[in-house]
C-alpha cells in the first residue's frame, strides 16, 4: 500500500512525523551555517560591489572597486605573489612529503606506525603564531641557524635569513608537510597490498611497481592534500606577516591593511572575493581527483 | 635473489635517514621554541643559560597575556560546546531519519570546511559593520562555531551506527519520548566521540588567529596578544606562552586520541 494513495493511516502519520522530525534535528545547524556563514559572504560580495565614494562611505551600485584592484599594480603584484608562493608551497610540501608518508606506510613496522604518524603531526598543535615565531627565532641573525653555520665556519659574518618571501614558503613548507604526510599516509593505507604484490610476482621491478601501481593509486591523496594546501596557504596572513615582512606582500597582507590602515571594506571585500575565485578554480582545475578520495 | 635480499636494505636504510631528516626538520621550530623558553637571560637565542622558570613567572604575570587567556578559554568553551551540540542534533537527524533535501542539508553543514578563514572572517566582519556591530569576543565565538561545527558534525555522524539504534528502539518501545532517548541513550553511547569532538574544536578555536584578529579590537584572545607581542620584538616571554599553549593542545589531543582509539577498538 502507497502512503500517497491510502487515507491517512496511524503508520503514515508517523513517518510525516519521523521526517519533520529529522528536518527538525538538522535545522539549527543549517540555519546556523546560512545565517553566519552564507549570508555574511552574500553581504560582503554586496559591499565590494559598492566602492568607497570621497567621503570614505560605501557607495552606490557598480563594479569600480574591482576596476581599482586590476587597474593597481601593487594589487596585481600582490595576487601574483599570492599564487606563486602557493604554488611553490604546493608542490615542494607534496614532493617532500611522499616519500615520508611512505616511509611511515610501507618502511615502519605496523605496530610502530601510528606513533611514528602522531609524532610527525605532533608540532601541527603548537599555535599557528607560535610556529611561525619559531621559525623567526631560528632565522634571526642570532637565531640558532646562523649560530651552527658560524660554528662551522660555513659563513663568517650573521646573515638575516627573515623578512623575505623564502622564509614565508619555509614557514608554510613545515606546516604544510605534515597535512600532505596526514593525507598521503591515509591514501596509501587504503591500497591494497595484492596489487603490488601480483606486480612484483609478474616481473616488475620494485621501481616499475612504484611508478606504475602505487604512484597512481595514491594520486587522490596527494590531491586531497594539495587543495587543503591550497585553501590554507592562499588565504592566510599570520605566516608572511611574521616570517615575510614587507618585501613582496602577499594578498591578505593587502587585505588587512586595507581594514586597518584604508578602512576601505569594499576593497578588502573584492580582494577576499578574487581570492575565493583562485580557490575555486583550483577545485574545478583538480576535481577529478578530488573525487576518488575518500579519507 | 641476493639482488633481492640487498637492495631493500639500502632503500630501507635510505628511507630511514629520509624520514629522520623529516623529523628533524619538523621538530627543529618547536625545540628551538621550548628550549628558550627556560632562557634565562633577556634573548631568546644561543648560547643557551639555564634552565630557569623566569619568563614563565614574568608570562603569568603579564595582565595582556592573562586576559588572552582568559578570553580564549571563554571563546574556546562557548564556541566548542555550541558547535558540538549543532553537529551532534544535526549528525543524529541525519543518520536516524529520512527526509528530503538530506544530501544538500548535509553539504551545507560541510560546506565551511572547504572554505578559508579569511573568506569567514571577512563575511563577517563586513557584515558586523553593516549591522552597527563593533567588533566583539561574540562575534568570533559565532565564527568558531561556523568553521568548527561541521568537524564535530562529520565526528558524530560516523559513530552514529547500527549498534545504537537497537538500543534506541527498545527504549522508544518502552515509552521513552525522542528526547529522552537522545540524552539518556544515544548521547551516552557515543559520548567518547562527543567529548573527542569538543577537545579538537577547542584546540582549533584556541589556536585561531584571522577570524579573532578580524573580529576583534579591545578584547582579544591569545594567539592576537601574541601576535602584537611580536611587533616588540622576540623575547622569551613569548617562547613561554607558546610552549605553555602547545602544552595545553597536546594534552588535549592525548585525550582525543585515548578518547578515539578506544572506541574503535
Amino acid at each position: 500500500m502507497k502512503a500517497g494513495v491510502s487515507p491517512p493511516t496511524a503508520e503514515s502519520r508517523a513517518q510525516a512525523r519521523a521526517r519533520l522530525a529529522g528536518l527538525g534535528f538538522a535545522l539549527p545547524a543549517v540555519a546556523w551555517i546560512l545565517l553566519f556563514f552564507a549570508a555574511p559572504i552574500v553581504i560582503m560580495a554586496a559591499y565590494s560591489l559598492m566602492p568607497l565614494g570621497p567621503d570614505g562611505r560605501p557607495g552606490p551600485l557598480g563594479l569600480g572597486a574591482y576596476e581599482t584592484f586590476f587597474a593597481e599594480s601593487a594589487f596585481t603584484a600582490a595576487l601574483w605573489n599570492s599564487v606563486v608562493t602557493t604554488v611553490v608551497v604546493v608542490v615542494a610540501s607534496s614532493l617532500l612529503a611522499y616519500p615520508f608518508a611512505y616511509g611511515i606506510a610501507r618502511v615502519v613496522p605496523r605496530r610502530w606506525r601510528r606513533l611514528a604518524l602522531a609524532f610527525a603531526i605532533l608540532p601541527f598543535w603548537t599555535s599557528y603564531v607560535v610556529r611561525s615565531y619559531a621559525w623567526l627565532l631560528a632565522l634571526s641573525p642570532v637565531g640558532f641557524i646562523n649560530h651552527a653555520l658560524l660554528a662551522l665556519h660555513v659563513i663568517d659574518h650573521a646573515i638575516l635569513f627573515a623578512y623575505n618571501p623564502q622564509a614565508t614558503e619555509l614557514g608554510f613548507v613545515h606546516f604544510f608537510i605534515m597535512l600532505n604526510a596526514l593525507t598521503i599516509y591515509a591514501n596509501l593505507a587504503q591500497i591494497n597490498p595484492h596489487y603490488v604484490m601480483a606486480a612484483r610476482d609478474l616481473g616488475a621491478s620494485a621501481w616499475r611497481c612504484f611508478l606504475s601501481v602505487t604512484l597512481p593509486l595514491s594520486i587522490p591523496g596527494i590531491a586531497v592534500g594539495a587543495f587543503l594546501t591550497i585553501v590554507l596557504c592562499i588565504g592566510d596572513f599570520v605566516t608572511p606577516q611574521i616570517l615575510g615582512g614587507f618585501r613582496g606582500l602577499l594578498l591578505p597582507q593587502v587585505v588587512m591593511m586595507q581594514i586597518q590602515r584604508q578602512l576601505n571594506l569594499p576593497m578588502a571585500s573584492v580582494m577576499s572575493l578574487v581570492l575565493t575565485l583562485v580557490v575555486a578554480l583550483a577545485y574545478l582545475a583538480m576535481q577529478r581527483w578530488l573525487r576518488m578520495a575518500r579519507l | 635473489m641476493t639482488r633481492r635480499m640487498r637492495w631493500p636494505g639500502a632503500g630501507t636504510a635510505l628511507s630511514a635517514l629520509y624520514m629522520a631528516l623529516c623529523y628533524g626538520f619538523i621538530f627543529l621550530p618547536v625545540i628551538v621554541l621550548v628550549l628558550f623558553s627556560f632562557q634565562s637571560g633577556d634573548l631568546p637565542a644561543p648560547p643557551f643559560n639555564g634552565p630557569s622558570l623566569r619568563w614563565y613567572q614574568a608570562a603569568s604575570a603579564d595582565g595582556r597575556l592573562v586576559d588572552g587567556f582568559t578570553n580564549s578559554l571563554l571563546v574556546g568553551g562557548s564556541s566548542s560546546a555550541l558547535s558540538v551540540l549543532l553537529g551532534f542534533f544535526a549528525a543524529y537527524g541525519i543518520a536516524r531519519y529520512e527526509f528530503p533535501l538530506k544530501r544538500a542539508i548535509q553539504a551545507i553543514v560541510i560546506l565551511p570546511l572547504a572554505v578559508s578563514y579569511l573568506l569567514i572572517g571577512m563575511g563577517l566582519l563586513v557584515s558586523a559593520s553593516w549591522l552597527g556591530l563593533s567588533p566583539s569576543l561574540g562575534t568570533v565565538v559565532v565564527g568558531h562555531v561556523v568553521v568548527n561545527m561541521p568537524l564535530a558534525f562529520v565526528i558524530c555522524l560516523a559513530q552514529l551506527g547500527e549498534h545504537q539504534r537497537r538500543v534506541e528502539a527498545a527504549a522508544r518501545d518502552l515509552g521513552a519520548s525522542t528526547f529522552r532517548v537522545l540524552f539518556s541513550i544515544t548521547a551516552p553511547m557515543i559520548a567518547p566521540a562527543l567529548i573527542a569532538a569538543f577537545c579538537l574544536c577547542f584546540t582549533l578555536s584556541w589556536d585561531e588567529t584571522l577570524i579573532a584578529l578580524l573580529n576583534t579590537r579591545f578584547d582579544v584572545t591569545l594567539p592576537v596578544v601574541i601576535l602584537s607581542l611580536l611587533r616588540g620584538g622576540v623575547s622569551p616571554l613569548t617562547n613561554a606562552a607558546g610552549s605553555f599553549i602547545f602544552l595545553c593542545s597536546i594534552l588535549l589531543m592525548v585525550v582525543v586520541e585515548l578518547l578515539l582509539l578506544r572506541q574503535r577498538r
